[in-house]
Order: C-alpha cells, then sequence, then structure tokens
C-alpha cells in the first residue's frame, strides 16, 4: 500500500547528482521565479534583439525550430481548444446575469433582455439568510489555516531534508512519497472514524487539519532548497556563531521565497476547491465550506417540491470562483516557474 | 538539529496519513454483527470484497474510463504544450492560461456547469434541441454518462497536463534543437526523436497521477448524482460504493476493506506503468 509510484523519488533521491529532470528544471526556475522580469528584458534588449533588428538575417531562416515564424493555421487549430476551455467560463458568466425566466427562455451563450447580474448577487449573498457569506468565511478560515499551515511545514521539512544530514531522513522522504500513491479517498473511512473518536468530525479542525499535509509541497521545496540555498552560506553563518533558527530566517528563508509562493498557492487552490474531504467531516451546515455549500443547494433545487433557485446555484458558482481565478491570473509568473521545478502533479 | 525542521511535517503527516491506513488495515480484520457485537474474522472481509460482484463492476467501469479519458486528455494536453512550445502560435502567453484556466475550478462547479450545459431544460443541449428541432442523445442518460463524465475530467486537467509537458518542454537545450537542424531535420522529425524523449520522465510522471486521478473518480460522479440519479447509483465507482457503504450502511469495517483493495491495486498498476515507462529508451 505504500508502494510508491516512484518518479519523484526517483529523480528526486539524489537531486545533486540526478541528471534528469528535477535538477535542471529547478535550477532554471530559481532563475525564472526571482528574476523573470530582469531576464526577459536582458534577452529582448541583449544579443537576440540585434539578430531581431537585422531584417536580412531573420529572412535566410525563417523555418529552423529556433526562429520561426508565427502560424495562422497553428493559431486556429490550437483555438479549437482554447474554445473548449473557456466556453463553459463564458455560459457560467452569461447565465449568471439572467433571472429564472431568463434561464428557461434565452438562448445559453448569449444574455437575456435584461442583465440581471447585481441583483442575482444580492440574493445569493442573502438568500438563506446570508448562507453564503458565512460559507466564504468557512472557506477563507480553512485555506488561511490550512493552506498556510501546510506552506509552513513543507518549507520547514524541505529544508531539513535537503540541508540536513540527520538520520531517517531517507525514510522519511520513502515514506512520504510512497503515501502519495495511497487514494486520499481510500483514507476517508479510516480518517473520519478516528476524528469522530477523538471529536473532531463537524469542526473546523476536521476539515484543517488533514489539510497541512502537501506531499507536492514538501518534495517542491526539498527539490528547491537543495539548489536555491547554497550550503556554505549556511555554514559560514554557522562559523559567525549564529543559531539555526536564526541562519534559517535570515539567510535560507529570503532564498526559498519562490517556491514558497507556489507551494502557498497550490495548497490555497487545494483547499479552497476541496469537496470530499469536508464532506465526509462536516455535517452541520453551519460549516461549510463553499463547495459543499454550492452542491447543497442545487441537490435543493433538483429535489422535487425544493425552491427552484438555479439562477443563485449559478451566480453562486460564479462567485465561488472569481476570487480563486484572480489568485491565479495574478500570480501566474510563480506557479509556472513553481510547476517547472517540481514537474509533478499532486 | 534536521528533526527539529522535519518534526512537524512527519508529526503531522503520522497522525493524518500513517495512523489512518493502520486504523484501516485493523478495521478490515472485523466484523460487526447485529447479535454478538463486533468479532474478529481474519481475512473474511478480503475474501468477501475480492468476490463482490458491486466492486467489480465500479473497478471496470473506471478501467474503461481510464482507458479512454487519460490518452485524449494527455494527447490533447501534449498537442497544446507541442504548440505553444513551437513559438508558432499568435498570442501564446494567453493561449498558456487561458488553457490552464478550468484547474483553478473546483470539480463542484465544474460538475455544475457542464451539468447544466448537459441539460435539456435551459442548458446548450435543449438550447440546440430548441433551435435546431432535433433531439440530441441525453448526455446524462445511463450509456452516456461516464463520457460525459470523462468531458468534465478531461476539461478541468487538460490545461495542467499541457502545463507539466511545457515546462519540461522548456528546458530541453535549445542546441539539441540547432543540432537537430543541421542535420536537416523537420519539425514532427525533431519532435519526435528530440522534444518527446527529453520529456519522458514528465509524461510517465502525468500518465501515473492521471492513472490514480482516475481510480479515485467520485467528486465528479457524486454531484452529478443530482442531476442524474438513475445514471449513477450508489456503486458507480469504488470510491462512491466505499463511501455510500460507509456513511449511507454504516458498513466502515467492510468498507475500509474495500478501501484497502482498491489502494492496492491503484499502487500495483501505478507502479507497474511507472518501471515499463522508465524502461523504454
Amino acid at each position: 500500500m505504500t508502494t510508491p509510484p516512484v518518479p519523484a523519488p526517483a529523480a528526486a533521491a539524489t537531486p545533486a547528482t540526478s541528471a534528469s529532470d528535477s535538477t535542471p528544471s529547478v535550477s532554471s526556475s530559481t532563475t525564472a521565479a526571482s528574476m523573470t522580469a530582469p531576464a526577459d528584458r536582458a534577452t529582448t534588449t541583449g544579443a537576440p534583439s540585434a539578430a531581431r533588428s537585422d531584417p536580412k538575417r531573420r529572412r535566410r531562416s525563417p523555418r529552423t525550430p529556433l526562429s520561426p515564424r508565427p502560424s495562422v493555421p497553428l493559431t486556429l487549430v490550437t483555438a479549437l481548444v482554447l474554445v473548449y476551455t473557456l466556453l463553459p467560463l463564458a455560459w457560467l458568466f452569461i447565465n449568471a446575469t439572467k433571472d429564472q425566466k431568463g434561464l428557461m427562455n434565452s438562448f445559453g451563450l448569449w444574455f437575456a433582455d435584461d442583465v440581471n447580474l447585481w441583483d442575482n448577487i444580492t440574493r445569493t449573498l442573502t438568500y438563506d439568510d446570508g448562507a453564503f457569506v458565512r460559507w466564504l468565511l468557512n472557506t477563507l478560515l480553512y485555506v488561511a489555516a490550512g493552506a498556510g499551515g501546510a506552506t509552513v511545514l513543507a518549507v520547514l521539512g524541505g529544508y531539513a531534508l535537503a540541508k540536513f544530514a540527520f538520520p531517517g531522513r531517507r525514510a522519511v522522504f520513502a515514506v512520504v512519497i510512497g503515501a502519495v500513491a495511497v487514494p486520499g479517498t481510500a483514507l476517508a473511512v479510516p480518517t473520519f472514524l478516528m476524528f469522530s473518536r477523538m471529536g473532531l468530525t463537524n469542526t473546523p479542525w476536521a476539515v484543517i487539519i488533514p489539510s497541512l499535509i502537501s506531499p507536492f509541497g514538501l518534495y517542491l521545496m526539498w527539490v528547491f532548497a537543495a539548489e536555491a540555498v547554497p550550503t556554505e552560506l549556511l555554514e559560514a553563518a554557522r562559523i559567525d556563531g549564529s543559531g539555526e533558527l536564526r541562519t534559517f530566517f535570515r539567510i535560507a528563508l529570503p532564498l526559498l521565497m519562490p517556491g514558497t509562493v507556489t507551494v502557498l498557492l497550490f495548497s490555497m487552490v487545494a483547499t479552497w476547491n476541496n469537496y470530499f474531504l469536508p464532506l465526509i467531516m462536516i455535517k452541520d451546515p453551519d460549516w461549510y465550506p463553499l463547495t459543499l455549500g454550492l452542491n447543497a443547494w442545487n441537490a435543493q433545487a433538483q429535489t422535487a417540491g425544493g425552491e427552484p433557485v438555479f439562477d443563485i446555484v449559478i451566480t453562486g458558482s460564479l462567485l465561488t470562483i472569481v476570487p480563486i481565478v484572480a489568485v491565479f491570473l495574478l500570480l501566474q509568473r510563480y506557479w509556472q516557474s513553481g510547476l517547472a521545478a517540481g514537474s509533478v502533479k499532486e | 538539529m534536521g528533526w527539529g525542521f522535519a518534526g512537524p511535517f512527519v508529526a503531522v503527516f503520522g497522525l493524518v496519513l500513517l495512523a489512518p491506513i493502520g486504523y484501516a488495515l485493523y478495521l478490515s480484520l472485523f466484523k460487526d454483527r447485529l447479535i454478538g457485537g463486533t468479532s474478529f474474522v481474519g481475512l473474511e472481509n478480503y475474501g468477501e470484497a475480492l468476490a463482490d460482484t458491486r466492486f467489480w463492476e465500479g473497478l471496470a467501469r473506471v478501467g474503461l474510463f481510464l482507458l479512454v479519458q487519460v490518452p485524449v486528455m494527455l494527447g490533447v494536453a501534449l498537442l497544446v504544450a507541442l504548440a505553444i512550445d513551437s513559438g508558432r502560435l499568435y498570442g501564446r502567453t494567453f493561449f498558456r492560461v487561458a488553457v490552464f484556466l478550468p484547474y483553478a475550478v473546483p470539480a463542484v462547479v465544474a460538475s455544475l456547469i457542464w451539468g447544466f450545459m448537459y441539460g435539456t431544460r435551459f442548458g446548450l443541449v435543449g438550447n440546440i434541441n430548441d433551435a435546431l428541432g432535433v433531439t440530441l442523445p441525453d448526455p446524462l442518460s445511463p450509456s452516456l454518462v461516464l463520457a460525459s463524465i470523462g468531458n468534465i475530467v478531461t476539461w478541468e486537467f487538460v490545461g495542467y497536463n499541457m502545463l507539466i509537458f511545457y515546462s519540461a518542454l522548456k528546458v530541453v537545450p535549445r542546441s539539441l534543437y540547432e543540432a537537430a537542424a543541421i542535420d536537416g531535420a523537420g519539425e514532427w522529425r525533431v519532435i519526435a526523436s528530440v522534444k518527446l524523449p527529453a520529456i519522458r520522465s514528465s509524461l510517465v510522471i502525468a500518465t501515473i497521477f492521471s492513472i490514480i486521478g482516475s481510480f479515485q473518480l467520485f467528486n465528479e460522479p457524486s454531484i452529478l448524482q443530482k442531476l442524474a440519479p438513475n445514471a449513477i447509483t450508489s456503486d458507480f465507482t469504488p470510491n462512491l460504493y466505499t463511501y455510500s457503504l460507509s456513511f449511507a450502511g454504516q458498513q466502515h469495517n467492510y468498507a475500509a476493506t474495500v478501501a484497502i483493495v482498491m489502494g492496492v491495486i491503484t499502487a500495483v498498476i501505478a507502479y507497474t506503468v511507472q518501471l515499463r515507462g522508465m524502461r523504454k529508451g
């Protein structure tokens, strides 16, 4: 059951000597994350742009893989995938502007005659005695405590694995990676029963505690710390009499920042989007996160005799994804480089 | 000193991962009977699980799902990653971000959006039926619902996998392309002989995680169940089965057993794919 699928450990067990993806991608991501903008600027103002400004040189070899010309047919074909990924989001936005009547009577991919977005939003926020706001606050609590805590643990653990030779170090890593292969849902029943005995079910702790572990985060921070923090720097600090904690906060942590932000982002998404864990742990609607609340409203709308609140479910769905999508768009520089470092999926 | 830093992670890890595994193994050896209470039954639960047709039917269903959905999703992801990496797209940054976007959408919201769109009442399927005067097959009918779920999962994760492939392609040394170009290799040749071998480990990792994800299929069918109660039964996937055994049926011991059997099968298959994927080439 703890047999690892080993992709990550095989590549990561020896980060310093590994010739496979992990090491090169980490160094590249370190630079990418910490100095994306300057690096880009350097390349556009440096030698390549000189080549670009020389039209003759450009014309001579237009089709090598190194200096390709944008292609209209390829762009159009790839745009089909774009339509596929954006269409449902467009549908969601358009239909969040309709009232029940508009939903039933108008074409799904175009607006109804009157735009009710603002009205829908206020109704969503006040429906059910403001349950949506309550669930939003719960979600924020779970994200702050769960994802924040997961990031702290992953940074500390990854730093330890990368920079300290302590007994049991390899065992820790093997066990953690092995456990990634265990289906999370397989653990659900025993975890629920355990937490139930400890009196933790139906409290925020039941959602927060399991969210604290991110094997992906630990792996990412381990590979990242191995590359980003020079051991000599730590030794110099120790010789100067700096304690380990002080060395960590003053020297290691600033260097680990890009990786830390990536882990925080992905833990935030995982916690914000979590459905299964709260589904089994939380029965009291007062502690629901947004995902469970929306599902409950939808279930209510589907049952015979239930109040049909599809407009509210749709608007609530839109409100649920807006913050997380905004975070992703604003911080895309970090998660893209972070993925490059790990090239691993949780 | 290292334990001081690693300690907190290891402690919580033990509590939320190792302890439940141990507890599940313990539970699987007992049985709760109406008369006589809980008693030790050895491996009896395992025998029962291995002969349980509801479990095997669910497993066959996710097996079929995985054979179709995973290649389609990874294939599209790889093509998009290659297209963006080729540098021959107009607006490549926009492509990269927009294709990735669905990853940030919770499974609940993704299933609700698609579930509504599949619907005949105010969904797109209904719109098309009305506009063209046709009756499209219902995506939520028993025969099509698995494909409809596959579409939702593909939509959620195609961008994520694209980004993994793209990240791996980005660190392939450009000098390799140069050498291939000097040898007169065309673009397809470069893809087949240089790019794909270079990102092999990413391809294997993405495949393994997609396999694990398929075996764990739960969220999407669980949410669509409200829209299609007749098509999605309580034993539709092994995880739905475990869930309903435990929380609707109170058969905790048997549910733990099914979960363990499922975990072992998942690990064995993931491990096999990993060995085979890494060995070639």
